[in-house]
């Protein structure tokens, strides 16, 4: 006999949890690595610039952790990304690559400037109520009308969905400029500022905005909607494989336009939260990049909704450090671009470790 | 003393449409000659967004500091092989995705190129020449409408070259069963990760080309507003052509029409809604690729191999 353990005795349920979190781990360790060896790269890059990668290191950790203050900077600019990065991560989850979160974000952002210009006498929770409704309503039909067009006529999504995030800024451009401008705002076009019934307010205890409490309720919301619920399976099963979920009767195409809305929506809520918590009117700003890191985020977290919660927290770090390092070692406004971009590089590289690694792959498995 | 200028009235409008199509289409003819020629070899390549901004800053940097606009031009296309390359290597790696490749270097490409650019955004760099086709004409909008850059006349002559030798040439049968089917080209003995790598350096080579267009000539200065897409629209014009060079370089014109629908209507005093007017190469855009999707069916002129028509 050979040592196999026994079904149902100890040594057989700790060889179980130690082949799940041979399994789980990969899924950790290997966009862990990456994202280390994007941070080295930029390093390198910073050295063969002529700038001290310490001091860079040094200033974003002081600029983003190092003190309450910088926790709450970096946790306002965390609930924007925590969105954004659903935007992406809940379509790809059925095999669909968004990456026009910021479309979504500018449209719900100016929905909401609208909103509030419009009804400018309806009570707190009805304002701001409506503000979220019609954000998230004009985003998820943006990403919503990808992701039909995606399944009506097989569109690429990823190409559609950059395409339509540039429409959208020139909308926004057109009715921030034109139809909704406030007559008061003269270098900047904006529309009218929100009135204080619409501004969203701190969380007590703590001094950053209540987007943050919204963001990580999606997450866990869309977690559980995911991991959770019959709908969430069948999405699953629509990634994993199309033809599998057309055999099995599955409603591939209502799945796939309504997570595309679902994502669309958040995106719009997080230009909403940027309108109401931080900019106080519609303008250019809300095309600050969040769609964009949010890809990024997403594909770190592996499109897992929970994981999204610290990948989003570390990259909304090095957003709220790039004032003071491009302050203090006088580095251009594209330096977190750079770096962005060369964790994402590693990121995908380190795909083709999966499976690879021999401690990683369970007993018994190839 | 000077003669008044003759007023063309509305007629401006699609005076200015045809000057702009030539102006603008340039950079969509270098990349989607580019991403034609990369996709024929199997391989897709989202990053020349990427490419062209990078492409841009490198030609124009270079134009500067060396005092020639073709040596520009040539470090552009350099810098631009190079970005291909790195495309090219990742892709070859097992389970990499090329669509997400190309997101992440289209980011990386233009962070790099704001990045290094940024000393470049002041100084004046040599143009590119043009040819005045309009010297005819009496009215300088017409002069200026047909002043034709060199770069586009070489972009067309190698639409022309490009097709020929997909046609009739074994370099350009190679790439084609390469692209078409793995099997095949092992059959065949090509080389198959070779011909792939190459395909996508020189795919990347005429984006940084297209991006040099961008800061040298139209509208011939570098910063960071340069590029607005055009390297993932000529991605999309890729598709409508059908994987044909020659149909590229319509495609092109058409696009670059397009482009200067919103400058030709504010320059005859449009001034409500022109940002509409720019949205129009994307809206044509959208429309042409939902034109000719099919859920159903692999796209007529789709390379076997390609990963967006599979």
């Amino acid at each position: 006999m050979t040592a196999a353990a026994v079904p149902g005795t100890p040594d057989a349920a700790f060889d179980r949890s130690l082949a799940a979190a041979r399994r789980h781990g990969e899924a950790v360790i290997v966009p862990l690595g990456a994202l280390v060896a994007g941070l080295l790269a930029f390093a390198l890059f910073l050295g063969i610039v002529g700038r001290s990668p310490a001091e860079f290191y040094g200033l974003v950790y002081q600029a983003a952790y190092g003190s309450t203050f910088a926790w709450e900077n970096t946790l306002a600019r965390t609930a924007p990304l925590l969105l954004a990065a659903l935007c992406t991560a809940l379509p790809a989850r059925l095999g669909m690559i968004m990456i026009g979160g910021e479309g979504a974000i500018v449209l719900g952002g100016v929905a909401a400037g609208i909103f509030a210009m419009l009804y400018p006498a309806l009570p707190g929770v009805l304002g701001i109520g409506g503000m979220v409704a019609v954000a998230a309503l004009a985003g998820g039909t943006w990403i919503g009308t990808i992701g039909f067009l995606r399944h009506l006529r097989g569109v690429n999504e990823t190409i559609a969905s950059l395409l339509m995030a540039y429409v959208a800024i020139a909308l926004m451009n057109h009715l921030v400029e034109g139809p909704f401008r406030d007559a008061a705002s003269l270098n900047k076009p904006s529309t009218a500022p929100l009135s204080d019934g619409f501004r969203i307010g701190t969380i007590p205890g703590l001094d950053v905005h209540w987007g943050l409490a919204i963001g990580i309720a999606a997450c866990v919301l869309c977690w559980v909607l995911l991991e959770r619920t019959t709908w969430g399976f069948a999405a699953r099963i629509v990634g994993g494989n199309v033809r599998a979920a057309q055999v099995q009767g599955l409603p591939v195409g209502r799945l796939m336009v309504g997570f595309s809305v679902l994502g669309g929506a958040c995106a719009g809520i997080a230009g909403m939260i940027e309108v109401a918590a931080v900019h106080g009117a519609a303008n250019a700003s809300l095309a600050a990049g969040y769609g964009y890191t949010g890809i990024l985020i997403a594909f770190l977290a592996r499109h897992h909704m929970l994981a999204i919660l610290p990948v989003a927290t570390l990259l909304a770090g090095f957003e709220a450090a790039s004032g003071l390092v491009q302050r203090r070692m006088d580095l251009p406004d594209a330096t977190v671009l750079v770096l962005q971009g060369m964790v994402f590089v590693a990121l995908l590289a380190g795909e083709a470790l999966h499976g690879r690694l021999a401690w990683f792959r369970a007993p018994g498995r190839q | 003393m000077m003669p008044a200028e003759p007023d063309l009235g509305l007629w401006g409008v699609p005076l200015a449409i045809l000057g702009g199509a030539i102006r603008v289409s340039t950079p969509f003819l270098f990349v989607s000659l580019g991403e034609c020629l990369t996709e024929r070899a199997g391989r897709v390549n989202l990053g020349l967004e990427g490419t062209l901004v990078l492409g841009a800053m490198t030609g124009y940097g270079a134009a500067c500091e060396s005092g020639s606009p073709w040596l520009g031009v040539g470090a552009a296309a350099l810098a631009g092989a190079l970005f291909g390359a790195l495309h090219g290597i990742l892709c070859r790696l097992p389970r990499v995705n090329d669509i997400a490749t190309g997101i992440a270097l289209m980011l990386l490409g233009i962070g790099l190129a704001f990045f290094l650019g940024k000393p470049f955004i002041q100084p004046v760099a040599p143009d590119l020449p043009a040819i005045p086709f309009g010297w005819w004409s009496e009215s300088p909008r017409v002069r200026a409408a047909l002043n034709v850059n060199v770069l586009f006349l070489m972009g067309c002559g190698l639409a022309v070259a490009l097709a020929w030798m997909f046609r009739a040439t074994r370099v350009g049968l190679t790439i084609r069963v390469v692209g078409d089917s793995s099997d095949a080209a092992r059959a065949m003995g090509a080389r198959l990760h070779t011909v792939r790598l190459l395909a996508t350096a020189a795919g990347g080579a005429l984006a940084g080309v297209g991006g040099a267009y961008l800061s040298l000539y139209y509208p011939g200065s570098w910063n960071e507003g340069i590029a607005s897409g055009q390297g993932l629209m000529a991605v999309a014009l890729v598709i409508f052509a059908r994987w044909h060079p020659l149909r590229c370089l319509g495609a092109a014109l058409l696009f670059g029409g397009a482009g200067a629908l919103g400058p030709a209507l504010q320059a005859v005093g449009l001034t409500q809604g022109y940002h509409l007017f720019y949205a129009a190469p994307y809206v044509l855009t959208l429309g042409l690729l939902v034109a000719t999707s099919s859920p159903a069916r692999a796209l007529a002129g789709a390379p076997g191999e390609l990963s967006i028509s599979r």
